[in-house]
């Protein structure tokens, strides 16, 4: 029975599924579908190399130093980093009395509550607090910045595809015209008052001003000569500690674990290859047509022949 | 157990004497996976992926329960728990990668159990209902694993959640109502999230027991073999223990390296970067996908594209659907009385097809929909229903299986003096015996 | 004339008992067995520490506390690690009153200078939870009871604690526990 109504749900289905490909193909045909600006413009990451990258990467503290400089003076205004500590800043090399002193002269303060009049008040940070967002809630950080949100930076080197690279290229790749082949086949796509044009980001048009704008725009404490590209790697860099603060802990694991699973494995072979030696054939696994076996067939073959 | 010459339990000390008098767990124990349990003595590395799929259900479970520990199923709160776990719980980066990563090696290890089902027809009698519960079973983990990648709350947990029960009110008029009653809301919120948490938690020992009766009616036949012969005599089989405690062990050993190669080395690379973006129900993302084991049913889904007495949108779903379902009754689609698609050289072609076929799924699933795509994946989605309910039955019907050999003994041996050629090789006719 | 050559079936390692005894050819066997036994035990230990304060939790492990505006005579009630302190600002008569009693009167014997720190006797910190069941005891706000010894009462069962928080009468078993701290300045007192 089921073997009857079987082909014919199936036939339902492929016929329907034909229909579907026929109207596909003639909407495809009769009106092709035009490129967007997006498509055609819209440019990939350039490739950013990092410390970090690799299997065996590790955290360059100093790049990682400079690069919290950068958030700090640069981004911190209007970016957030709530998932990130004071405390945490200890992996960047920073000792305990800097931290509470970089806590204590945060540019924002923590939110708290009067303990005399209860009234909504703030408080200086301490180490244990997390970064206190820029702005109270996210309707104020729309108002501040043209209806546009600017969102925290904490985990945005993975929450973007190939994250690093898309922040170095977005914060480098700003453009201050738009190249005219794109205002020619799609006006469209105009950059409008408010926006600025930078190919790296998706929609072609972000509503972010270039940030980081001249070469030494910040001072670097270790003297490193802050051009553009430096500041923007080196933010990078320091984004993605923010985004995966254990990486180097993760790869140290990973070897050990590795190596120890290595050499489980292979001694587990040994002892399978052990324990299965008393039970393969004893026979040589020596198939038909193996030129032994096929010099026999065809002897036998012969004496066939002969035979009758 | 089923075979005669199974070695029976002999207690080993007189505390296992008087534990095995009153609660005969060392006896259920030595005839499943101990010397009790006679199993062909030619199995292959692909019979591996049952035990491999029992342990990645231990370590989901294992690693599971720890993260609920500090997971916090609140809308507010639960994508910033996430991170808590893998900023300051000690280890919890690694238990969070674990769990993540070990869905995606489960679903690998049971695909391929699967497709190790299919080509040697493990699904024919007499064990059919173990094929079954095997399906089962993958249902439940399909929606084990939809759930869990909700409770993160990132913004393809949302939206993936948002797709999925959409999917409902696909059906005609109580399709709605169904959708507000599983979301407990209008949209996925606090209600669904909460709900999702406390299935999710409960599934994978759900899951646990549908595995002992999965293992339970396989012992009554006892494991098929790459031949699909029958066993026959003592000859034939190996008892479990060494040979395949040795065999699954080692085995185990290479495919967690491979696990733990990913979830040390390249953690994030089977997810998706937006669910490190926390839900946003008035911003939808570029391109919505599932995560890459649903991909081929989501191309299936989304192949449809034209109505015909029912909406575009229903024939998607109830083809999605009927994908899975449709492999309950594939005992009796495929009638061959050969199992191993070593001897069915027709089947064999289209077995590998359709392999090819679903990973063009999958390819299709998470692709985005250009006129092309979507005209591949109809095709494909096409072949794959032609595959089991038209091109299987007529196969079995008009095929002409090679011959095989007499016994599993006989086809280990390659002996030339066999019926038939050792599998694969079956080019020359039999030699008479001089 | 190829002959059916039977596989010689071992169904086990007993087949191969050369020695009698530990066959040389096991070790292999134990060897890796032990290895995965070693990793099972290892699997364990992160399984077993992720239950164990997290980094965020023990960071808020030491608090720090503002003394300056605790006039002598006035006591305050804070939090370290989500628990009641007490901090009092001694004066000199309470000091005295908490020298004057014989060690031996005491059920939990300390002197006051053991409670405090030198050269700041008259900054006494203790836990405001009653030894004996956990209660919360009185005396730090204004007009509150402060029990027969003039120091801290337990309204629950009765336990009356002195000017140095040392037991005197009721069912507390020690005197309320001073914890670790330190003063980091004159005005700042750091706890844990």
């Amino acid at each position: 029975m089921i073997r009857k109504i079987g082909p014919i749900v199936g036939l339902g289905f492929v016929f329907v599924l034909f229909l579907s490909l026929f109207s596909g193909l003639s909407a495809y045909f009769q009106a092709p579908p035009e490129a967007t600006a997006e498509e055609e413009f819209h440019k990939h990451p350039k490739k950013l190399h990092l410390a970090s990258d690799g299997p065996l990467g590790h955290f360059d503290r100093q790049q990682l130093q400079r690069g919290f400089q950068v958030y700090k003076e640069v981004c911190a205004a209007c970016h957030g980093l709530k998932l990130v500590a004071f405390r945490d800043l200890a992996a960047l090399g920073y000792e305990e009395p800097e931290i509470k002193a970089i806590a204590n002269q945060w540019l924002t303060e923590v939110p708290s509550v009067n303990p005399d009049t209860g009234e909504v008040a703030s408080r200086k940070a301490v180490p244990s607090d997390r970064f206190p967002s820029p702005y109270a809630n996210d309707t104020a950080a729309r108002a501040a910045n043209n209806n546009a949100y600017p969102p925290d930076l904490s985990l945005m080197t993975k929450a973007r595809h190939n994250g690093p690279a898309y922040v170095h290229s977005l914060l480098t790749g700003y453009e201050a015209q738009q190249p005219a082949e794109l205002l020619k086949k799609f006006p469209a796509a105009k950059t409008s008052p408010g926006l600025y044009y930078n190919p790296y980001f998706a929609n072609l048009n972000i509503a972010m001003p270039p940030p980081i704008t001249s070469d030494g725009q910040v001072t670097y404490a270790d003297g490193t000569m802050a051009t553009v590209d430096q500041m923007s790697a080196d933010v990078s860099a320091f984004l993605t500690w923010t985004a995966e603060p254990k990486l180097e802990n993760r790869h140290r694991w990973g070897l050990v674990v590795l190596t120890f699973l290595l050499f489980a494995t292979i001694l587990g072979y040994l002892s399978y290859r052990n324990i299965w030696a008393s039970a393969k054939r004893k026979v040589a696994p020596v198939g038909p047509l193996d030129p032994a076996n096929m010099a026999r067939r065809e002897e036998a073959k012969d004496e066939r022949g002969i035979a009758g | 157990m089923s075979f005669a010459w199974a070695t029976p339990y002999e207690p080993k000390s007189d505390l296992a004497r008087w534990f095995d008098d009153r609660l005969p767990l060392p006896r259920l124990v030595h005839g499943a996976v101990g010397g009790g349990y006679p199993v062909p003595r030619n199995l292959n590395y692909a019979w591996n992926f049952g035990v491999l799929a029992g342990i990645f259900l231990m370590i989901q479970i294992v690693t599971g329960i720890v993260l609920a520990m500090h997971y916090y199923a609140s809308a507010d709160g639960a994508f910033n728990s996430v991170e808590h776990i893998m900023r300051d719980v000690n280890g919890g980066w690694m238990l969070r990668y674990a769990h993540a990563n070990g869905a995606s090696f489960f679903f690998i290890v049971v695909y391929i159990h699967i497709f190790r089902g299919l080509f040697y027809a493990s699904y024919k009698a007499p064990r059919e209902l173990i094929w079954m519960l095997g399906l089962v079973i993958y249902l439940l983990m399909m929606a084990t694993a939809f759930m869990g990648y909700v409770l993160p709350w990132g913004q393809m947990s949302y939206w993936g959640a948002q797709v999925i029960t959409g999917f409902f009110s696909a059906i005609p008029l109580v399709g709605e109502p169904i959708r507000v009653w599983l979301l407990g809301g209008f949209v996925p919120d606090q209600a669904a999230l909460t709900r999702f948490f406390s299935l999710h938690y409960l599934m994978p020992f759900v899951i646990a027991g549908v595995v002992i009766l999965h293992i339970w009616s396989l012992h009554i036949p006892g494991s098929s073999n790459p031949t699909g012969v029958d066993v026959k005599t003592e000859k034939d089989t190996l008892p479990f223990h060494p040979f395949y405690t040795a065999k699954d062990g080692w085995f185990a050993g290479f495919f967690l390296l491979l696990y733990c190669a990913i979830l040390f080395f390249a953690p994030n690379a089977l997810g998706h970067p937006d669910n490190y973006i926390p839900a946003n129900g008035l911003s939808t993302p570029a391109h919505i996908v599932p995560e890459w084991y649903f991909l081929p049913f989501y191309a299936i889904l989304k192949s449809f594209t034209v109505d015909f007495i029912m909406p575009a949108k229903l024939w998607g779903v109830i083809a999605m659907f009927g994908s899975i379902l449709l492999l309950f009754f594939l005992s009796w689609l495929d009638r061959s009385p050969v199992r191993s698609g070593h001897y069915r050289p027709v089947f064999k072609r289209f077995f590998w097809i359709l392999v090819i076929d679903v990973f063009v799924l999958g390819w299709a699933g998470g692709s985005t929909p250009t006129p092309a795509v979507v005209a591949i994946s109809q095709i494909a989605t096409a072949y794959y229903f032609a595959h089991f309910l038209i091109i299987l039955p007529l196969i079995a019907k008009f095929e002409r299986p090679m011959p095989l050999p007499s016994s599993i003994t006989a086809s280990v041996l390659h002996g030339e003096n066999e019926e038939s050629a050792p599998y694969g090789l079956a080019k020359t006719a039999p030699v008479a015996a001089v | 004339m190829a002959t059916l050559e039977e596989p010689q079936v071992a169904n086990g390692p007993d087949a191969n008992v050369a020695d009698g005894g530990v066959r040389r050819r096991d070790f292999i066997n134990i060897a890796a067995v032990s290895f995965a036994g070693v990793g099972a035990a290892a699997i364990v230990l992160p399984l077993v520490n992720q239950m164990s304060p997290s980094a965020d939790v023990l960071a808020l492990a030491s608090t720090e506390i503002d003394i300056s505006k605790i006039a002598p005579g006035q006591a305050i009630k804070t939090t370290w690690q989500k628990q009641p302190v007490f901090v009092r600002n001694l004066m000199p008569a309470e000091i005295a009153a908490a020298k004057k009693v014989p060690l031996s009167e005491l059920r939990d014997p300390q002197s006051l200078s053991e409670r405090t720190k030198p050269g700041k006797e008259n900054w006494l910190i203790t836990m405001g939870v009653c030894t004996h069941l956990g209660c919360i005891p009185l005396g730090t706000g204004e007009g509150e009871n402060r029990g027969e010894f003039g120091g801290y009462f337990c309204p629950c069962h009765g336990s009356h604690y002195d000017t140095a928080a040392r037991i005197r009468k009721g069912p507390a078993p020690t005197n309320l526990l001073v914890p670790e701290y330190a003063f980091t300045s004159d005005t700042v007192v750091t706890i844990g």
